[in-house]
């Protein structure tokens, strides 16, 4: 750990690379699921609104490929290393390893049965409502009369897919779809109790492998669905959870289809470092990622003509002697008219302070850190007796002394990418509704150095006399607007990023070859409707008056005039069009003699024509050849 | 660029009162220099020093006076020569007289530029300001300095005052002198854009001096929008920006066979790699309208200090504009008062295809000089966030739980080992400390230049401090170090019996809620202390061991050691006393092998009992009667046998 990969630039730290992460997900924990759709009958007789606000009823098969679907195309972003099955039982046609009659495993072709997502399972799942009467078929696999039994072929079946992988490393899941709370219903007497005895006791054989088997109920509001008829022993719920059960089934309904496309992350230990607090006395922390920019992903480059990936290669040629070398490991910096170079193992030399990850100098009051210390995502840190013993103990006790005298504690972190002052700052375990909100542990924020902060308020500072200050009276007025636009619940990651999931909407588009390209809200616009309240808008007003005067608005109509640069634009646009009548532009571009021409007067025609004139000269002639059509 | 050109005398104190900080101001200096060569090399730079006790100037020559001053380099365009000159500063032997350097800097300055031109005319003092300045001839000190601060404003001329005091200085200094210039010198803010900065420690000096690599272009120039009819003219700039030196790397030449035109972004979708062109990626990408708009105020304990994306940028009010000046100083000062903070949405540049939520927070300004303005800081977006769970404090076993005592030291470390004493200067403060990387890096440069195969040099003695605790405040505060080492000095043997039980507990608490993902830590503490079975309670450490996450190897290992107890228990099992203490451990073992896929292992295992001597087979015999059994090949994850070949259970 002491020493990590060189990035391309020497003085770029690159322990937070985000495709780093990529690979290391493809060996971390994993999910499989299965998901056992129950394709009875009664699935597509009983219906159900299909939104609140809406008459419409939808089938419960509907509802439940629907919500798989959109599972399906979150999944292929967030985790598409996770593994799934698709299933449905109570069907006519069989297709399973075990031949068992009843189910039906779902796939497409270049796909095992359990396999990563692709782009042709998730199309084909849209359009199996269309086919599925004449491929797969709908038939009660319960029947008086026959020892079959839909459900236990299904879990079995299941269980089978479920196989693959060490229950340690891979999450395993059954999520199982019906709306048939007694599938033992029709069949009466003993053969009835042991066709449920056998049922549980295959769902239990499957859970004792680490099986998770979970269901999703589906329902009608007239015709509730009763869970503790067998799915309470099945899915191994305890008495106390049983009233709980059934609303929180309905919201993780939901959640399948409104999940956020986010590409998960593995928890993983960015670095471990040794925490020097005093000579003698250290401690091992662990580091961990826990706010990063998320971007698209890697770009692939693709040939355009076969869309084949094109492999990067780089050569290196001796500037002396043309020929060819090995990878250059110098780098060099222009100084006093000559280029210093220096070695890889020089810059390093450089960068290397203290031998320790990282040393505590001392504490200070928070009220010391200001708000424009900062540089970058700051790194999580909670400690670990795996090397060193009393970390654990020693960290609690400063952690909890930070937290009562309000102090940071500012240590260098001597990393071999950038070594830097940090500030730790500790954070104190924070529960909301059940879930931890804040992790407990120290959060290590990147100090700027005296280069880092640029003095622009000095800068900017008034050249002469005393800058105007507000008066009283118009700080009450902002304060009225501050309470009146209060955003009482504002928490971080409240809003997704519109960019990214427009992104992943476009993937999935063309993926999935759509025609349309879902709309993505843009959650981060300011609420119109709010700000349009009277009270709102009064308080605004107010505000305005009072900084700015009665007719402000009229002012700057009045003071708009154009600035400098403005001008010159339009005297250089009026140049340009004057001088762009001097050509035959449709002739020269016929006559392929647009090339001949000077950049200067190339740049007249765009200038004329309101086009960028930015690039190369092909670019400049490709650009005018491709406005005029030609 | 012309404009952006910098004409900078620097006007250095060398007085007997300063001798012991001239090593720094020599490095300081010089590194300025450095800079300058290689992001400013037209920049101009003249050195004056006074305390001296030759006088060398202008003004003595033309008018006469201003002794013991020196202009050791003439205004110039900076060169190497300069860089060496400042790295052996004459010691000088009087006091010397900070307005006179300050006269004759100016006259340098006007000299060379009489006009107000675009040159930035700079000045930039460096003293302790113990020295008094003689008595005028003409009016008080005060009016003097005042005349002076106009004739500076005038010109357009900045200047930078950093006062060297506290330890640095050798003397205490005269109260009533360091009073009276200090006022002197405040003149000059009040009159002047001169920014003055104490400094007490030789880090500090060493930070103190800056010089603008590249010239600050605006981030955003516009509207802030608290509504479609209320908006705000602001400029927006980087508050902080990490300075990096750019190194380039020798002959590279990327070998490009197939030309941009011909190539094509693809993406991942799962398996496939999903190509789009840019072209059709610009017509359907996220294209929002550039402003900066308002969302709303929230209370700023809703926005955590670590949620801090990125560099912060500032928000000042439009240059020369009354109105938005006052504008953002009554938003600035009411969310101060209610503490608040505001949240906005910015779209800096037109045709930028991304969005940016962040966190706007007041910063008064106490200087009267400086308009209020407003820090901003990135936040993440919800895909930004990840939710990894860490257990509790609190679950941790007493074991680990720090005592009264050790609380306390901790509590007394925490408090004393202070950077920020009350009323004193406070150390490490980061407007102050300088980069040890760059620094380095640039001396290793100097020394390259002259010297190519120059080795790398150490670690400046003066930024030791920044990497290293301070040995002053370590020495001040031995007695808490102490108590605080003595108290939580690790201490073998107790902590080993102290582990075991702990392993025991947390291995019967991990099973019952099942989710070994969220306790790591005793987990990991497991992987490192248990290294072998020998305890008499085996299934649960053997099941402690392989709940947590090991790598394989562990695991083949505690199935070995389980295997060996197990041998060892029917060993020395008297009339089969210690056959149910083996079973539970066979069990266990039994129920990891299947969960683990390690089935075979565990099969093998049993047959050989089963071969074994007489002993072993009463205990096979024992075994079987209490149904345990082979793994059944349903149970093999990993095997190759379908269900088929399987009885039924049935």
């Amino acid at each position: 750990m002491d020493f990590e990969h060189e990035s391309d630039d020497p003085f770029r730290d690159d322990e937070d690379d985000p495709d780093a992460h990529l690979s290391l997900e493809k060996e971390s924990t994993k999910e499989y699921v299965v998901y056992l759709v129950d394709a009875s009958p009664k699935m597509f007789t009983s219906t159900c609104p299909a939104s609140a606000d809406d008459q419409k009823e939808e089938s419960h098969f509907h509802i439940a490929l629907s919500c798989i679907s959109q599972s399906l195309k979150n999944q292929i972003i967030n985790r598409s290393y996770d593994e799934l099955a698709i299933c449905f039982f109570n069907t006519r046609e069989k297709r399973n390893l075990q031949e068992l009659s009843g189910v039906f495993v779902f796939n497409v072709p270049e796909r095992d049965y359990l396999d990563r997502p692709t782009a042709r399972l998730i199309k084909e799942f849209d359009r199996i409502e269309e086919s599925f009467a004449k491929d797969i078929g709908s038939q009660h696999g319960i029947v008086p009369g026959t020892r079959e039994n839909s459900l236990y072929n299904a879990i079995w079946v299941a269980q089978a897919l479920l196989r693959k992988g060490s229950a340690k490393t891979v999450d395993k899941r059954v999520l199982l779809f019906t709306n048939e709370d007694d599938p033992f219903g029709c069949i009466k007497g003993a053969i009835k109790s042991d066709m449920k005895r056998m049922t549980l006791q295959r769902a239990k054989d499957a859970q004792d492998l680490g099986i998770s088997i979970e269901l999703l109920p589906l329902s009608h509001p007239s015709d509730p669905f009763n869970v503790s008829q067998l799915y309470a022993e099945l899915i191994g719920l305890e008495e106390d959870e049983l009233a709980d059960f059934m609303p929180s089934a309905g919201n993780k309904l939901e959640d399948m289809k409104d999940q956020l496309r986010k590409r998960m992350f593995k928890k993983r230990i960015v670095k471990k470092l040794k925490f020097i607090i005093v000579d003698g006395i250290s401690i091992e922390l662990n580091s961990y990622a826990l706010i990063r920019p998320t971007v698209p992903g890697a770009i692939t480059w693709l040939d355009s003509v076969t869309n084949q990936p094109l492999k990067s290669e780089r050569t290196f040629i001796c500037a002396d002697t043309g020929a060819l070398v090995e990878e250059s490991t110098k780098r060099f910096h222009p100084y006093k008219n000559q280029n210093i170079v220096f070695s890889t193992k020089e810059l390093s030399e450089i960068k290397r302070f203290s031998t320790g990850h990282l040393h505590l100098l001392g504490f200070k009051p928070l009220s010391c850190l200001k708000d424009y210390y900062n540089l970058k995502p700051s790194t999580f840190l909670y400690p670990s007796d795996e090397a060193m013993d009393g970390s654990i103990c020693i960290f609690i006790a400063l952690h909890r002394s930070m937290i009562q005298l309000k102090r940071f504690a500012v240590a260098f972190y001597g990393g071999s990418s950038r070594p830097q002052l940090v500030a730790l700052i500790a954070q104190d375990e924070v529960i909301q509704s059940g879930g931890q909100i804040e992790p407990p542990g120290m959060h290590m924020i990147y100090l700027p150095y005296s280069d880092d902060i640029r003095l622009v308020e000095e800068r900017h500072s008034e050249k002469v006399g005393m800058v105007t200050r507000a008066s009283n009276d118009q700080i009450k007025k902002a304060a009225d607007v501050i309470k009146r636009i209060d955003l009482k619940d504002f928490s971080i990651c409240q809003f997704a990023n519109p960019g990214l999931q427009r992104h992943y909407a476009v993937l999935q588009a063309l993926a999935l070859e759509e025609d349309e390209i879902p709309e993505i809200k843009d959650e981060t616009l300011p609420d119109e409707e709010g700000l349009a309240r009277p009270g709102v808008v009064k308080a605004l007003e107010e505000f305005k008056t009072s900084v700015y005067g009665e007719n402000y608005d009229e002012e700057c109509e009045a003071n708009a005039k154009p600035s400098e640069a403005s001008k010159k634009r339009k005297a250089q646009a009026e140049v340009a069009t004057k001088e762009c009548e001097n050509y035959d532009w449709s002739e020269l571009a016929d006559t392929g003699k647009l090339k001949d021409l000077t950049v200067v007067e190339l740049k007249y025609y765009l200038t004329a024509h309101n086009l960028p004139v930015s690039g190369k000269k092909e670019a400049l002639v490709s650009r005018i050849l491709t406005h005029m059509k030609k | 660029m012309a404009r952006n050109k910098e004409a900078l005398v620097l006007l250095l104190d060398v007085g007997p009162s300063m001798h012991s900080v001239i090593p720094v101001i020599e490095k300081l200096c010089s590194m300025l220099v450095q800079k300058k060569l290689i992001y400013n090399r037209h920049d101009k730079v003249g050195v004056v020093l006074f305390g001296t006790k030759e006088t060398c100037n202008e003004l003595t020559l033309e008018i006469g006076g201003y002794r013991h001053v020196v202009v050791l380099k003439n205004l110039k365009d900076v060169d190497g020569d300069m860089v060496e000159a400042l790295q052996k500063l004459p010691r000088g032997t009087k006091d010397g007289d900070f307005l006179d350097a300050i006269v004759v800097g100016m006259d340098m300055l006007i000299k060379m530029y009489p006009k107000a031109n675009k040159v930035k005319k700079r000045l930039c003092l460096i003293t302790n300001a113990q020295c008094p300045i003689k008595a005028s001839m003409e009016g008080t000190k005060e009016e003097q300095v005042t005349t002076i601060a106009k004739q500076m404003s005038v010109h357009g001329t900045r200047m930078e005052s950093i006062i060297v005091r506290g330890k640095l200085c050798q003397k205490k200094a005269n109260k009533t002198t360091a009073n009276e210039n200090h006022r002197l010198l405040n003149i000059f803010s009040e009159e002047t854009s001169t920014r003055i900065v104490y400094v007490g420690n030789p880090v500090s000096l060493f930070g103190a001096l800056k010089t603008q690599n590249k010239s600050p272009h605006t981030v955003f120039r516009g509207d802030l929008e608290l509504s479609s009819n209320m908006k705000i003219k602001v400029w927006v700039y980087k508050k902080t920006i990490e300075e990096l030196p750019n190194l380039k790397k020798c002959y590279e030449f990327p070998d490009i066979a197939v030309p941009s035109d011909q190539r094509v972004r693809g993406y991942h979708y799962g398996p496939q790699i999903v190509p789009i062109s840019k072209v059709a990626l610009d017509a359907v990408k996220f294209k929002p309208e550039k402003g900066v708009k308002l969302l709303g105020f929230t209370n700023s304990s809703n926005v955590l200090r670590h949620h801090y994306m990125k560099d912060v940028n500032i928000f000042i009010p439009e240059p020369e504009n009354k109105k938005a000046m006052v504008a953002l100083s009554a938003l600035a000062r009411a969310m101060k008062e209610m503490n608040k903070l505001a949240i906005l949405r910015c779209v800096w540049r037109r045709g930028q295809t991304k969005v940016v939520i962040g966190v706007l927070i007041p910063n008064i300004s106490d200087k009267e000089n400086i308009p209020d303005s407003f820090y901003f800081n990135v936040l993440p977006f919800a895909e930004d966030v990840r939710e990894f769970q860490f257990p509790s404090f609190s679950k941790f076993p007493a074991a680990l739980q720090p005592n009264q005592q050790q609380l306390e030291a901790a509590s007394n470390l925490v408090e004393m080992l202070d950077l920020a004493p009350c009323g004193k200067e406070k150390a490490l403060l980061p407007d102050l400390t300088p980069n040890p990387v760059l620094e380095r890096f640039y001396r290793c440069l100097e020394l390259k230049s002259k010297n190519p195969g120059a080795a790398v040099p150490p670690i400046d003695e003066t930024l030791k401090k920044i990497t290293e605790p301070d040995s002053n405040l370590v020495l001040k505060n031995k007695s808490v170090i102490d108590s605080f080492r003595r108290c939580f000095e690790p201490n073998e043997n107790p902590r080993h019996k102290k582990l075991r039980r702990l392993l025991l507990e947390k291995s019967s608490s991990s099973e019952e809620d099942g989710n070994g993902d969220i306790t790591p830590l005793p987990s990991n503490l497991i992987e490192g202390k248990v290294e072998s079975i020998c305890n008499p309670t085996p299934p649960q450490v053997f099941e402690a061991m392989s709940g947590s996450r090991n790598t394989q190897d562990s695991v083949v290992k505690a199935i070995n050691d389980t295997r060996n107890k197990i041998f060892e228990l029917i060993d020395e099992s008297n009339d089969g006393d210690n056959y149910p203490e083996a079973l539970e451990c066979l069990t266990a073992l039994q129920k990891k092998c299947i969960v683990d896929q390690e089935s075979e292992q565990f099969n093998n295992f049993l047959c050989r009992l089963w071969n074994f001597d007489r002993n072993l087979h009463n205990f096979c015999g024992y075994f079987a009667s209490r149904g345990l059994t082979l793994i059944p090949k349903a149970d093999f994850l990993d095997s190759q046998v379908t269900e088929k070949d399987e009885p039924k259970v049935e």
